[in-house]
């Protein structure tokens, strides 16, 4: 694999980045829902308890569908689950997907009638859910946990490439992490009707993004600080060819501009909450995609 | 037993033999190959120094593609080599990711191809197809657990490096220098 000595041997295009950020977008929206119910604000944050969840569902369905039409030997997928290799970011975050998914469809299951209020559970269905709803608890620590999980896996699928400089820091898990907690926030602020709801997923995205303003800026720190590839690496934002997209879409339009239009909007000015929520998902787009990019064409020979 | 391949890139004159032999002998499809010839230029003008290097999978002992591969398709085989199963290979690209020294590739039948040190020949006691093939006898291959063998008493005798020996992988593709 090598796209500069030949361009059709880059390996992972835009299913991987995709896959990474349905992931890191269903980690965020899960970890909202459960803790937003644990600490029984069910209904100052009903959205995000009831409704987001939905979205979480498809998101995980369409990253899933991204990650097999990644695989060259798709009729072979099942092998993903025939062993369990702790070593491989690829394998354990298979069998990751394999306990959220089957938790984010039953939560959404149980908040079926924000879809359709007449829905009714027949049969064992029905005994299935109230058996579910008495264990709500229990689920919501499951989701809450394994969302962590998703969202720091998504950035350790890259940095546990040493092969690969630009991706070889331990930044990217909590930085994925973090960004995916925003988009999720994002997506509450997008789908609330309920003004204070919106209002206290503005404040926690604001935190979430200078959360993450203050890990890129350490990321970049420890890269020009290290060795030669790693700053090699760094160089490509820095003056190299992933500079305008990065600073500008990533940076600039997915984080201080929403930012500032989330502040401005606290502050009583009259912004419609959706667009900076927007920004946020296309910011977190792009910095999969140019971290998927950029990190393929690090390297440490030629 | 602990396989290796040392290549003098004082003899090697970059005519490809090894990478034509390599395609033929393993049915590298077409576009693609398992060996491929580097010539790196250093210094100004008209202090030059080339160096003609036959690259291919180094054979890692700590080897990132074999860790990171979800399947255990890549896997290490007879003495330390490193080979993929094609029918465990699910075609993720995580160790193509994984090798500082681009070493694999996808191959169109969907699963991950690279060298395999032509241990199909070598259990037949032959050589290598590229080691066979080069008109300048500049490759060696054998056992460095035995030191009598060619490879051992060659790296003793001679200067030599590997790539990359800071990315930990403890590459087993010796260049003579
Ligand atoms: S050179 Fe690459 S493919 Fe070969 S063993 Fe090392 S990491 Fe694996
Ligand atoms: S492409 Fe195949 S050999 Fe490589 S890591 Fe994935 S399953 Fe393993």
């Amino acid at each position: 694999m090598n796209p500069r000595v030949d361009p059709h041997l880059e390996i992972w295009h835009w299913e991987i980045p995709l896959y990474l950020f349905l992931g890191g977008l269903a980690a965020g929206i899960l970890f909202f829902a459960a803790l937003s119910f644990l600490l029984n604000r069910e209904e100052k944050a009903s959205t995000a308890v009831r409704i987001t969840p939905h979205f979480a569902v498809v998101a995980i369905l369409i990253g899933l569908l991204a990650l097999l039409l990644d695989l060259n030997h798709k009729a072979y997928f099942w092998q993903l689950y025939t062993t369990i290799r702790l070593q491989s970011p690829m394998s354990w975050g298979a069998w990751t997907l394999m306990l959220v998914t089957p938790l984010a469809i039953i939560w959404s299951a149980l908040h079926i009638n924000t879809i359709f209020p007449s829905w009714e559970w027949k049969g064992p269905l029905k005994q299935l859910e109230a058996f579910f709803s008495q264990n709500k608890k229990w689920i919501a620590w499951a989701m809450l946990l394994s969302s962590v999980i998703l969202g720091v896996y998504t950035g350790i699928l890259f940095s546990a490439f040493n092969a690969r400089p630009l991706w070889n820091t331990s930044i990217l898990g909590p930085l994925f992490l973090v960004s995916g907690l925003s988009t999720g926030a994002a997506m509450n602020i997008i789908l609330s009707r309920d003004h204070a709801e919106r209002s206290l997923f503005a404040k926690i995205d604001i935190g979430l993004i200078g959360i993450e303003l203050f890990l890129i800026v350490h990321m970049f720190m420890g890269f020009l600080a290290s060795t030669q590839v790693q700053i090699d690496a760094a160089r490509l934002f820095l003056g190299g060819p992933y500079t305008a997209v990065f600073w500008v879409l990533v940076v600039g339009m997915g984080l201080i501009f929403p930012a500032i239009l989330e502040i401005l909007e606290l502050k009583k000015f009259k912004i419609p909450a959706a667009i900076p929520a927007i920004l946020v998902l296309i910011g977190g787009l792009m910095l999969r995609f140019i971290i998927a990019y950029a990190g393929q064409e690090s390297r440490w020979l030629y | 037993m602990r396989y290796a391949m040392a290549i003098d890139t004082k003899k090697c004159v970059g005519c490809s033999d090894c990478v034509v032999a390599c395609q033929t002998e393993n049915n590298v499809p077409i576009g693609h190959c398992r060996d491929w010839v580097v010539e790196v230029l250093d210094g100004t003008y008209p202090q030059l120094e080339m160096e003609l290097r036959s690259e291919r999978c180094c054979h890692c002992e700590n080897a990132p593609c074999v860790r990171c591969c979800p399947t255990g398709a890549s896997h290490k085989s007879d003495g330390g080599t490193v080979l993929v199963k094609p029918h465990k290979c699910i075609g993720c690209g995580a160790c193509i990711a994984s090798c500082p020294y681009d070493a694999r590739y996808p191959h169109p039948d969907g699963h991950v191809d690279k060298c395999t040190f032509c241990l199909h020949r070598v259990k037949e006691g032959l050589q290598p197809a590229c080691v066979a093939t080069c008109p300048t006898k500049c490759m060696y291959f054998g056992d460095l657990d035995n030191p009598r063998s060619d490879i051992s008493r060659i790296l003793k005798n001679r200067k030599w490096k590997t790539l990359i020996p800071e990315a930990g992988t403890n590459p087993q593709l010796y260049f003579l220098i």
